[in-house]
């Protein structure tokens, strides 16, 4: 806008008055004429950030019940327990391996406060942010999902959005 | 036996009477029922992008049914140190002073439950004894957010009733009538540069039209001026402690105040029942007339309405000085002048 010769307060002040009414009255005016942006939730759905943090999906293979999101988590929502089990050997005469397996991995939704930090410190990528939130119970109990229940929402995790152009190249990852 | 006649039915006295009684009623009523649905319920949430009720009824048309079923059926809650009798009576006071409103409007040459030769001085008049309902309600209920609410409430409708009889003023001499028929007829016959459309007082008397809308949004605690009721200070102002039925009836005053007030506006500046065109034996029968003047009343009084509404969802609230300071010192002033100007025109070119 052209800057305009500043005139005395009062002047000034009976022209910028009615002014900003008449400006207030057509910005209501006008969003009155357009459509409004109320979704009715149960009937029609908005569409989601695909990266919204709704809930937390779990691949029970890429997990190696190394307590790290368990003990960095702040609100002590999840649960793990595992033991150790006897692999046969991968080559012919070596030693039989000893690995980790999963008995127990329960987040408790009632507690979580969708901070993340456990998707961030899982050194395997075990688990994700899934976009889906529907998932409200009448018992407050039943908001405590086990890994069974967390593995089915793996199906609902978007693909990760592709690297930038001059990005480095993930490192190799265990299958 | 005492006869009476309305609208052109010849009847006992008591029939005509119960007649009027409940076309008065039930017009308060339905005016402030449409002004709730149409504005505050559904007009306001567009201006606001949003949709408003939309579950009872298509596009939540049952909404104000089911809002008025949930205030009967709500307890009629007493405060323990409520002065009983006047905080019962408080909301009938402030009704009775809207519902007095619709005896002088006019709907149709002769759709008027009563024409008063001074049918405007006591428009305004009985409009004013809300103020008594209102200091009733802000004393009676012994809670200091009623108490200052109520004296907010007294402060402004006074400085605000000012302006508003002031803006009256001009319309009633250049009419030269108080009464609220003749108004209607003075615009009929008055011709600004010939032309009759441009008598309506709403051109000539456009400082008037200006001042007594503005006024009137004050009366009726509408926004910017609704510091009696300002609900982030004073919970709810003088309604803080009413409950179902009692709540009910002061928000039905309140509409229904904006419903009569559209009306007197209508009436005074904008033609009320008639319309530029319209001759003296338009309509082909007499129910036409009442018909099709009722008609265009509406569409005008919903008009008004409109404007009440968008105004308060647009403007923010003023401030008790700033409040005070606009009626007595730039709407009064301005309203002395609008008379004086009147005058003047008046006496010099003998309209």
């Amino acid at each position: 806008m052209p800057e305009r010769p500043q005139l005395p307060e009062s002047v000034e002040r009976a022209v910028q008055v009615p002014l900003g009414i008449v400006k207030g009255l057509k910005a209501t005016f006008m969003t009155m004429l357009q459509p409004a942006v109320t979704v009715q939730y149960p009937r029609e759905k908005e569409a989601i950030a695909p990266r919204a943090r709704g809930v937390i999906s779990l691949v029970e293979d890429n997990c190696t019940v190394c307590m790290l999101c368990a003990r960095q988590c702040p609100d002590w929502c999840i649960y793990i327990e595992g033991h150790k089990d006897r692999e046969p050997p991968r080559r012919e005469g070596g030693k039989p391996r000893t690995v980790s397996k999963l008995d127990r991995f329960d987040i408790d939704y009632g507690l979580c406060m969708y901070c993340g930090i456990c998707v961030e410190v899982c050194p395997f990528d075990a688990l994700h942010w899934s976009p889906e939130f529907e998932y409200a119970e009448p018992s407050i109990a039943d908001l405590l999902h086990d890994k069974t229940r967390l593995g089915q929402w793996e199906q609902t995790v978007p693909e990760a959005p592709a690297l930038e152009v001059g990005a480095e190249a993930p490192k190799g990852k265990k299958k | 036996m005492l006869a009476g006649t309305f609208l052109g039915i010849h009847a006992a006295y008591w029939n005509v009477t119960l007649l009027k009684l409940l076309l008065g009623v039930g017009f308060a009523l339905l005016g402030a029922g449409a002004f709730v649905q149409v504005f505050l319920f559904k007009a306001v949430s567009h201006l606001q992008s949003r949709l408003g009720p939309m579950e009872s009824g298509p596009h939540g048309s049952l909404q104000l049914m089911a809002e008025v079923l949930k205030f009967i059926q709500k307890e009629d809650v007493f405060p323990a140190k409520a002065d009983r009798w006047v905080f019962a009576g408080a909301p009938f006071v402030v009704i009775m002073s809207t519902l007095m409103i619709y005896v002088v409007i006019p709907i149709g040459p002769r759709g008027v439950v009563a024409n008063l030769d001074v049918g405007i001085l006591y428009a305004l008049a009985v409009s004013s004894i809300s103020v008594i309902g209102v200091l009733m309600a802000g004393w009676a209920s012994a809670n200091k957010y009623s108490l200052i609410g109520a004296l907010r409430a007294a402060g402004q409708l006074i400085a605000y009733e000012l302006p508003l009889v002031l803006a009256v003023v001009g319309v009633v001499m250049q009419s030269g009538s108080l009464s609220l028929q003749q108004i209607v007829a003075g615009q009929a016959h008055f011709k600004l540069f010939g032309v009759q459309g441009l008598g309506l007082f709403a051109i000539p008397q456009i400082a008037g039209f200006f001042i007594f809308m503005v006024s009137a949004q004050a009366e009726l605690t509408q926004t910017p001026f609704d510091m009696p009721v300002a609900e982030s200070e004073l919970v709810a102002g003088y309604m803080t402690e009413y409950t179902g039925l009692r709540f009910l009836i002061f928000f039905i005053g309140e509409f229904a105040t904006a419903f009569a007030l559209a009306g007197l506006a209508a009436v005074l500046f904008l033609g009320g029942w008639w319309l530029p065109g319209m001759g003296a034996h338009w309509g082909s029968a007499a129910w036409m007339r009442e018909l099709v003047g009722g008609g265009v009343m509406f569409v005008k009084v919903m008009v008004l309405g409109f404007i009440i509404f968008w105004v308060r969802f647009t403007l923010p609230r003023f401030r008790e000085d700033q409040l005070q300071a606009f009626a007595w010192k730039f709407l009064i002033p301005l309203a002395l002048g609008d008379i004086l100007v009147t005058g003047i025109a008046k006496v010099a070119v003998r309209a």
